[in-house]
């Protein structure tokens, strides 16, 4: 019997939670041992558990995978989240890719300086507004469905949900104009597995906290 | 009968040249519009055809594809370059994943001013041959087999092919402490499909210059 999947990589958001999200949605309970120094990042780069030098690294079935992308594909695969076919699969990956361009840019925001971060933040806010949010709400007004893809749910409507959660903190009004997308929010925010991921004392992490990042940057030289 | 694919983009390399290789390599014939004026995108904007108003695009079964890796994972899966199961499918994933996020900072280095494109170049033969070279001529040590994953042609050899080329015209002798890989390089060049798509004439894009960098510049307004 299998143990359960181990997540390493660092005690925030960053580049783990959307395969949190999609252990959590999908009803598999996990492990994470958090780097919490240099020496924690070094021990894993020394026993070669990590392919290119970084993390996310993920146990699971017996592989240490790394690369966010191939984990979440892979859970998608195992836990049945990936379309019936081909054609809901490249639906899919378009989406998803899309998805994970603006998480990129929210997540990388804390990180800019602080004379770039009201561009970056203007910047994500339009982008938002404009290119994104209007994409998926005419997906689901052009077929009427409740999910994004072959009228089931599947990773995608998983991620768009935490995706949707992020543009609220970075500014409430962004969703005003997008009923759909409210709706699948709500929709997905109250499936079992969601809403127990969404409870306080789950394995979801806080928003990054500024002081935090500092003392991270200070530790790891970046 | 299906109509050949039908890709979208600018005259060079971009995004674009890892969906040349791929469908050269497996041997599938395909037509390109270049993008050339801010008109012209404007237009295919406007007629819908780009999800996130972005190119790469592909026309392909019916489908208007965008999103580089979505792209990129449907022509694997369709030309059966992605392995036998779910445990080749993943390593496949994160070999190529890896070689991507290499790529594209290849990609973006032709965009920085010309006094740091210097030194971006010298930044990622660097990386090239401490992070990633060295992982793939271990995964060809291990195994002595003459492809990356399951002993068979995958999209993980296309791209690491791409790459390697790619580098080596920042640095030809980049491959000198990689004896498995310089073989590897060889081998893969001389598949007949491969061999036809190195040849002049041929639909591959030479790398960004400056008259490439001014168009992109001019279409994509920044």
């Amino acid at each position: 019997m299998a143990g359960k999947p181990v997540l390493h990589y660092f005690n925030a958001r960053g580049r783990m939670e959307s395969i949190r999200w999609l252990l959590a949605a999908a009803g598999v309970e996990f492990e994470e041992k958090f780097i919490e120094s240099p020496d924690d990042l070094d021990k894993l780069k020394n026993d070669g558990s990590l392919m290119f030098q970084q993390v996310p690294m993920v146990e699971i079935d017996g592989m240490k995978l790394v690369q966010s992308r191939a984990i979440l594909n892979y859970i998608a695969t195992k836990y049945n989240l990936y379309g019936k076919d081909m054609k809901e699969r490249v639906l899919i990956d378009m989406y998803a890719e899309g998805i994970a361009d603006l998480l990129e840019m929210i997540m990388i925001l804390p990180l800019c300086p602080a004379d770039q971060k009201d561009a970056k933040l203007a910047l994500i806010k339009d982008r938002s507004t404009n290119r994104y949010l209007p994409a998926f709400e005419k997906v689901l007004k052009s077929h009427g469905q409740d999910y994004l893809v072959g009228n089931k749910l599947s990773r995608v409507d998983i991620h768009l949900t935490e995706l949707l959660y992020y543009v609220e903190e970075v500014d409430s009004s962004l969703l005003a104009n997008f009923p759909l997308l409210k709706a699948l929010k709500t929709k997905i925010s109250n499936l079992p597995n969601v809403k127990k991921f969404l409870q306080p004392g789950s394995q979801r992490k806080p928003p990054p906290d500024p002081k935090k990042i500092e003392e991270v940057r200070k530790m790891f030289k970046f | 009968m299906a109509a050949k694919p039908k890709l979208w983009y600018f005259c060079g390399r971009g995004r674009m040249e890892s969906i040349r290789w791929l469908l050269a390599a497996a041997g599938v014939e395909f037509e390109e519009e270049f993008i050339e004026t801010r008109e012209h995108y404007e237009k295919l904007k406007k007629d819908g055809c780009l999800l996130f108003g972005q190119v790469p695009l592909v026309e392909i079964d019916g489908m208007m594809l965008t999103q580089t890796r979505a792209i990129l994972s449907y022509l694997a899966a369709k030309y059966n370059l992605y392995g036998k199961d779910l445990k080749e499918r993943v390593r496949i994933d994160m070999y190529t994943d890896g070689i991507l996020d290499l790529m594209l900072m290849i990609a973006l280095a032709a965009f920085q001013p010309p006094g740091e494109k210097e030194e971006k170049d010298a930044a990622i033969v660097k990386k090239a041959q401490a992070r990633y070279f060295p992982v793939f001529e271990k995964i060809l040590k291990d195994h002595g087999e003459d492809f990356l994953v399951g002993n068979k042609f995958s999209w993980a050899d296309v791209q690491l092919l791409e790459a390697i080329l790619m580098v080596e015209e920042l640095d030809a002798p980049v491959l000198s402490d990689f004896p498995l890989l310089k073989a590897f390089k060889t081998r893969i060049s001389n598949i007949p499909t491969i061999k036809k798509f190195l040849q002049p004439g041929s639909q591959r894009k030479p790398p960004p210059d400056s008259r490439y960098v001014e168009v992109v510049r001019t279409v994509l307004q920044f």
